[in-house]
């Protein structure tokens, strides 16, 4: 048990490596260059664009570079915005909150209404509530988030005028963005919910439970409710990466101050260090939530938990 | 043993509350529903073919003495700020979304699905540095990781397809290695290894054909994906400025619009949807059928 947490971890840190070797590749190998975005080329001489490259390193060769900005990473520094020279890391930590309120917000949302109807629904199967779920699950993945937040903003901010527009600063804010995001969550958990449900009503264990004689109820909220959910959890650490993801859009959407508005600003900017610390940095957190997903799942299944 | 028998009938009971003219019933809904869907999809396609013959204005044509009117019969989805007919539009705009979907869920289906069997059917340290690059490849969120190469090699269209074709690639080569590992262990690949059949005629014949279902489910289930995220990514602004605008571009568009005029932002979300769900709903029939587990259930 102990060890396959060790294990786990160890490949965790391989997979951070990884993932940063290839943001490091996606911004440096692609044709941009960087030094040509910062000053204008029609006024500057050979010179000058030379003496910057040098300045910034970057006529060194690949592996240096690499090495030098992976020193950095390790000292915590992600290097300097273009635009404004401000540090990259503070910056992301100064948004950070912002983006996981709303991260949390809207993966509860997701997962009390997700769960809720996917166990109805699978329990009452083809009733009104396996209808409801299921064109909620259809609809929350197949509507674009920023349409659905437009839609919620026409609605509620321009023409009942009960929620703010846009901004980041308290509770009333942070409603829309939540709903919006939690609508796609919820979606996917829906689908996911009433299909492994579904699954497992048709085991045999719940045929022994039956002709054991315990209550319907039992069987369903008891023994296969916990072994629906399974899957479910094991999605959660897919879903919150997601939502974080997703939190660019939908903040950009509703003007928030949060990490998704940094490198939705950074991209128009052809700011590539923002650019590259958010990725890198959204990168950890997902791996950190998959992490914790893997481990507690182990406490979760006592199968697996045999297994190892 | 009185109440496992009383318990045996009420769950008997249960099941007689679906008699089976009802299911019939239900089963011609749920047909009906793919039928329609199949319909709505086989319409859009044909505005991004021909959109002339659909759209009563061409996107370009400006009427400047009708700007920002609201939906009627003249203007179905109204017109915008340069008097452009927001039906005309959208209707033009198909192409360049539904190319979006389809060629980056092609490109990264083939991508993906080659890695996998690669992956899948030799194994061994080919297998293990194929999925490990796989796993880095996973660990950031798709979106990210399109906005990230959409970002770097700038805006164009075939830059979102090919942003959007990578962030799908993990995808499918897993789902494409775990089929050809279980189907490379049957008795019937070794009955055909062992009456002399080569490496290539197995693969060929025996193991692709019995494993591109799951692929096949999942490429129809990514096009509504890849149509929604590249359309997000044309919303933040990395398409390229053009005279007829995606479906998300157009959107971001309107967006400045929105307290005067709702539809410019309406509409294209809501061909973005609408096209979505019916492939989804195709997607799902196709999962249903390809699925033999679900045949039974």
């Amino acid at each position: 048990m102990g060890r396959s947490i060790i294990t786990r971890l160890f490949t965790s840190l391989f997979v951070v490596l990884g993932s940063l070797i290839l943001v490091f590749c996606i911004l440096y190998l692609l044709p941009s260059d960087p030094v040509l975005m910062m000053i204008d080329p029609s006024s500057a001489t050979p010179e000058t664009i030379a003496n910057l490259r040098h300045q910034l390193g970057l006529d060194r060769p690949f592996y240096i570079q690499f090495a030098s900005y992976f020193n950095n990473i390790i000292h915590g520094d992600f290097g300097n915005s273009m635009m404004n020279s401000e540090p990259v890391l503070p910056k992301i930590l100064k948004h950070f909150p912002a983006t996981l309120m709303l991260t949390i917000a809207s993966s509860i949302i997701a997962v009390i209404v997700g769960v809720l109807l996917g166990v109805l629904s699978a329990i009452h199967r083809n009733r009104w509530i396996d209808i409801v779920a299921r064109i909620v699950g259809l609809f929350g993945i197949s509507m674009p988030t920023f349409w659905t937040g437009i839609l919620l903003i026409l609605l509620f901010s321009i023409q009942l005028h009960w929620l703010p527009v846009m901004g980041s600063d308290g509770f009333k804010t942070l409603v829309l963005p939540a709903i919006t995001l939690g609508i796609v969550g919820a979606g996917f958990i829906v689908r996911m919910v009433r299909n492994s449900m579904l699954e497992v009503i048709h085991e045999q264990f719940i045929v022994t439970l039956r002709s054991k004689g315990l209550s319907e109820r039992a069987i369903m909220y008891q023994h296969a409710l916990r072994n629906a959910l399974i899957p479910a959890i094991t999605m959660m650490g897919v879903l919150i990466g997601e939502m974080l993801a997703g939190a660019v859009v939908i903040e950009t959407v509703f003007s928030r101050q949060g990490i998704g508005r940094i490198i939705a600003d950074a991209i128009m900017a052809k700011d590539l260090p923002v650019v590259q610390g958010v990725v890198f940095f959204s990168a950890i957190i997902y791996i950190i939530v998959n992490l914790i997903v893997d481990i507690s799942y182990t406490y979760i299944d006592p199968r697996v938990r045999r297994a190892h | 043993m009185k109440e496992v028998i009383s318990s045996e009938v009420a769950w008997q009971g249960r099941r007689l509350r679906f008699p089976t003219s009802l299911f019939q019933k239900r089963l011609a809904v749920s047909e009906l529903l793919v039928v329609v869907a199949a319909l709505v999809v086989a319409f859009i396609i044909l505005c991004a073919i021909v959109p002339g013959w659909i759209a009563p204005y061409l996107p370009t044509e400006m009427l400047t003495d009708q700007l920002l009117q609201a939906p009627s019969a003249a203007h179905l989805f109204g017109t915008d700020y340069f008097g452009r007919d927001i039906f005309s539009v959208v209707v033009y705009g198909s192409r360049d979304s539904l190319f979006i979907g389809f060629a980056s869920v092609i490109i990264g289906g083939l991508v993906g699905g080659l890695i996998g069997v690669i992956s899948g059917y030799i194994g061994g340290i080919v297998d293990t540095i194929l999925m490990r690059l796989i796993d880095v490849l996973m660990t950031i969120p798709g979106i990210l990781l399109a906005l990230a190469i959409a970002a770097s090699l700038g805006p164009s269209l075939f830059n979102i397809v090919l942003a959007v074709a990578v962030s799908a690639i993990p995808g499918y080569a897993r789902v494409m290695r775990g089929q050809m590992i279980s189907i490379k262990s049957r008795p019937f690949i070794m009955a055909s290894r062992s009456i002399g059949s080569s490496n290539i005629q197995i693969l060929w014949k025996h193991v692709l054909p019995n494993s591109v279902s799951p692929l096949l489910v999942m490429a129809t289930l990514g096009i509504g994906s890849s149509i929604l995220m590249g359309s997000g990514l044309s919303f933040l602004g990395l398409g390229l400025i053009k005279e007829v605008p995606d479906w998300g571009t157009l959107l971001s568009q309107g967006r400045g619009y929105l307290t005067v005029a709702w539809w410019i932002c309406t509409f294209p979300g809501l061909a973005i949807t609408i096209f979505v769900i019916a492939v989804n709903i195709i997607g799902d029939q196709v999962r249903d059928v390809l699925d033999p587990k679900k045949r039974t259930a």
